[in-house]
């Protein structure tokens, strides 16, 4: 009864804060774009206007819950519902620290590649059902992109397994014990870096969104809630790649000792997080054939090399 | 070297009518209108050094003009102007419709870019080509009644009765609104495939302004593109023939709204034409340093946001904040910014105020660093290179067809700067580059933009370092009230002292033209007078014009991320299109 009550604890306070971090990212961005931009960003609304999220929050929790009388009703209810919730079930796998995840399963990485294969369906069906010409080319991207981009980002991890010999996730960072897997695999961390900003459609692959193109893409129609949960799906997908990268890579909560392991956790993931946003501030935006050639015939050779040369390695010491 | 009028008078004999002498001293020829055709085509192909490009296509309204002495009898003119390169120098040809319904053959034939023109004129005077493609409105809506630039058509809303709005005529403006394809030209079909419409604006984040492009798409493909122009238009023309000489200035600034005292310098230049006056040396150089700090805050707008455009989003805010120094300069000199209506007949409204170096060197200083900090993020970019080389080409001679000038003309590679083919103002004692580009396509278009940022600061500096002193505006009596001290001596002075602020100075009749090198292209004013306190006929020939009319052309074939490349390389003001 205890274990319970103690594993639903944690879940329920992993899920707070994962919304309470891509709550505050909202503010986080707007203040690091900001910064280099050579302006302000949000100020007014409590100490360093961090209570703007608040602000935003109250405003899209009251704005009126519209639906278009052209979408198909129940699918674009239905598209902003998917991607939160398979962004939040993959943070089932995450170990932050020794004792803090809510599922230790076998097939921890293989969950993960689920889930976000599934996500691509927010973006899809939330473009179809609202039956606009804009999210329909929005939605016809993400769909290509995620799919295209999905591949790459299995096959970069797989490395990464071999030399772990588990898709437990808990198990992939105890074998990062002497040395964290970006410095052998760091091929493989690159790649799914890149195939990690795909997914998460953010800038400079955001073009299922492509603002100055197709206004907001695939969720041009949201408004209100709906729309937040797009948004806020945005943050937490930030936040799951940033998690994941240092899971896999950077040695999950291993840390140099004088801090407690949590700690290390959020303080990779949080320079992970900040890297993303500084992309957005950097770099253009490709074009869609551009960025999927792009991944076809460079990333995908790239990730299988790097496949088999690990593979190699892995048979001839082993 | 025989003279165009002898060529043309040898060739053509009576159908040249006659000559007719202008202030700008063009050569401006009469012609009869059942012979036009005949006589572009000579001069455009067979005639040497030729007429290449169709700088400007317009009409005149001429039933309520009273000096015409030496011109054929005429109801409604039609102007084509000419530009050819190898002579540098305009051809003006005029043809007299006399007929109250006129009707005129198109010369699209001769040159693909009369269309919009033609179109133009049709809307604004009634004037119809038979034998052009696509004769409908293009400034007004589709259901306007009228004709507005014809004289007979009120100018003012009062002068209209009150409008009203029954529900008959609410289905009938909502019905004019429904887009039918075939009306604009477009197939629903290609090879089998059903295509998809996209209507781009007038509302969209990536056409800056309200322009609407209805796309016609096969996926994401442009198979054809039409653009709505109109939705800017307000009419600056007719105004022109309402406000005195000088309070039309104001309106000007408002036509390339980004380049702000660049749109007076034309307009003000073709009245001292009109008006025979001398202006003095330091408004010159006054006139050229704030037309060269507008082109750097035009361009730098034109930077941020085509590198928003394409996806960057960063650079626009930092060209904003630069633009800021611009305008800052601005203000401590006009007292305003964007719109500063700092440029008068005869001069500048005042002098330079004090401590103006310091400004002007401050921001050189400041500025000269930053564009290589933005050719590192931007220009070097390789996503931004991928993303604008080779897209949107045309050649020098397609741009010349299409009556295409400025950076998208000298990124083909041809050398055609108008401040050095034709000097006005001063700007031949300037040492500066003219930046050309290879290709024609956005990037190249981008490149020599960039570059003109550095010589406009090179422009500026010498500006700095040569400015002459004396009065900043001319003592002309059409110009300038007279002396205070004078005005309360003798009565004669009184008298026009109270003409000239209360009616406004009347320029004697006549016919002038005068462009300069805008930001975006050549910019030039025909203006008519007819001894009056305002213009009989103001006629804005602005670059982004035929610009716009050249984007189906070079969008065909590529995607929507491209056409928003081009349309940003293209570097357009809705309000200079649509005036």
């Amino acid at each position: 009864m205890n274990e319970t009550l103690k594993l639903t604890l944690i879940a329920i306070g992993i899920l707070l804060a994962l919304l309470t971090i891509a709550a505050g990212l909202i503010w986080v961005e707007r203040r690091m774009l900001a910064a280099w931009q050579d302006r302000y960003g949000p100020n007014r609304v409590g100490p360093f206007g961090i209570l703007q999220v608040v602000a935003d929050m109250i405003k899209m929790f009251f704005k009126e819950d519209w639906i278009p009388p052209f979408a198909d009703k129940s699918v674009f209810i239905l598209a902003p519902a998917i991607v939160m919730v398979t962004i939040l079930l993959s943070f089932v796998i995450i170990p932050f620290a020794p004792g803090i995840l809510v599922a230790d399963i076998n097939i921890g990485l293989l969950f993960f590649l689920a889930m976000s294969s599934l996500g691509a369906y927010s973006v899809v069906l939330g473009g179809w059902a609202s039956n606009n010409k804009y999210s329909l080319l929005g939605a016809v991207r993400g769909a290509a992109q995620m799919i295209s981009y999905e591949v790459f980002m299995g096959l970069s991890v797989m490395g990464v397994v071999i030399m772990a010999g588990s898709f437990n996730m808990t198990d992939i960072v105890l074998a990062q014990k002497n040395v964290w897997f970006f410095i052998p695999q760091f091929l493989g961390f690159v790649i799914f870096f890149i195939a990690g900003i795909a997914e998460t459609h953010r800038l400079p692959f955001d073009i299922p969104e492509a603002e100055s193109e197709l206004i907001a893409g695939y969720h041009s129609e949201y408004s209100g809630m709906k729309f937040g949960m797009f948004f806020v799906g945005e943050y937490l997908g930030i936040t799951l790649i940033s998690a994941l990268i240092t899971t896999l890579f950077f040695g999950g909560w291993l840390g140099f000792g004088f801090l407690p392991p949590v700690v290390w956790f959020l303080i990779k993931m949080f320079a992970f997080i900040l890297f993303f946003i500084l992309l957005r501030a950097s770099l253009p935006r490709p074009r869609y054939d551009q960025l999927m050639s792009f991944g076809w015939k460079i990333l995908l050779p790239l990730s299988l090399l790097n496949l088999l040369v690990t593979g190699a390695l892995v048979l001839y010491f082993t | 070297m025989k003279g165009i009028t002898s060529i043309l008078k040898d060739k053509f004999g009576e159908v040249i009518i006659c000559a007719q002498k202008t202030k700008d001293e063009f050569p401006t020829l009469w012609v009869h209108g059942d012979h036009i055709i005949d006589v572009l085509h000579f001069l455009k192909n067979d005639v040497d050094l030729p007429f290449k490009m169709l700088y400007d296509l317009t009409a005149i309204d001429e039933q309520a003009r009273k000096f015409r002495e030496g011109q054929p009898k005429s109801r409604f003119t039609i102007v084509y102007q000419l530009l050819s390169f190898g002579r540098n120098a305009f051809l003006r040809l005029k043809v007299p419709l006399i007929s109250d319904e006129p009707s005129l053959q198109s010369v699209t034939s001769v040159w693909l870019s009369a269309n919009w023109y033609e179109r133009e004129v049709y809307d604004l005077f009634g004037v119809k080509f038979t034998g052009h493609p696509d004769l409908r409105r293009i400034l007004m809506p589709q259901s306007w009644e009228g004709h507005p630039l014809q004289k007979c058509h009120p100018a003012r809303a009062t002068e209209m009765g009150p409008f009203q709005l029954p529900d008959s005529k609410q289905e009938r403006e909502q019905e004019a609104l429904r887009f039918k394809p075939e009306e604009w030209g477009l197939d629903k079909n290609l090879g089998g495939d059903e295509l998809m419409f996209l209507n781009l604006g007038p509302q969209h984040p990536g056409i800056h302004g309200i322009l609407r492009l209805v796309l016609q798409l096969d996926g994401e493909n442009i198979v054809n593109v039409v653009p709505d122009i109109g939705f800017h238009h307000r009419g600056a023309e007719k105004m022109g023939e309402r406000q005195s000489w000088h309070t039309y200035i104001p309106y000007t600034d408002r036509v390339d709204y980004l380049a702000g005292v660049m749109n007076n310098f034309p307009y003000v230049m073709a009245v001292e034409k009109l008006g025979d006056i001398e202006i003095p040396d330091r408004s010159k150089v006054i006139r050229i340093m704030l037309s060269e700090l507008f082109r750097i805050s035009s361009h730098l707008v034109w930077y941020g946001t085509f590198a928003q455009d394409l996806g960057m989003m960063t650079p626009v805010f930092l060209m904003f904040n630069d633009r800021e120094k611009v305008l800052e300069v601005v203000e401590a000199i006009c007292g305003a910014r964007m719109h500063p209506n700092w440029f008068r007949i005869g001069g500048v409204a005042q002098d330079l105020p004090q401590g103006w170096e310091k400004l002007i060197r401050g921001f050189i200083d400041y500025f000269k660093n930053k564009l290589k900090e933005y050719d590192k993020m931007i220009m070097r970019n390789s996503i931004f290179k991928a993303r604008t080389v080779g897209i949107g080409v045309y050649s020098t001679e397609e741009a010349i067809e299409w009556g295409i000038t400025g950076p998208g003309l000298r990124a083909t590679g041809f050398d055609w700067d108008f401040r050095k083919a034709q000097p006005y103002s001063g700007y031949e004692q300037f040492e500066f580059d003219i930046p050309t580009g290879k290709n024609g396509d956005c990037y190249d278009r981008s490149l020599v933009r960039v570059e003109e940022i550095r010589q406009s600061l090179r422009i500026i500096e010498q500006c700095l370092h040569n400015m002459p002193e004396g009065p900043y505006k001319s003592d002309n009596r059409l110009t300038t009230p007279p002396r205070k001290k004078n005005t309360m001596k003798d009565i004669e002075t009184l008298i026009n002292h109270f003409v000239q602020t209360t009616w406004g100075p009347a320029i004697p009749h006549g016919e002038a033209f005068c462009g300069v090198e805008a930001t975006k292209g050549h910019n030039g004013y025909y203006l008519i007078a007819d001894n009056s306190t305002s213009s009989y006929r103001t006629r804005i020939r602005t670059p982004s014009f035929p610009h716009m009319q050249l984007v189906p052309l070079i969008s065909k074939g590529y995607s929507i991320p491209d056409l928003m490349a081009i349309l940003g390389s293209v570097d357009y003001v809705l309000a200079d299109i649509d005036r």
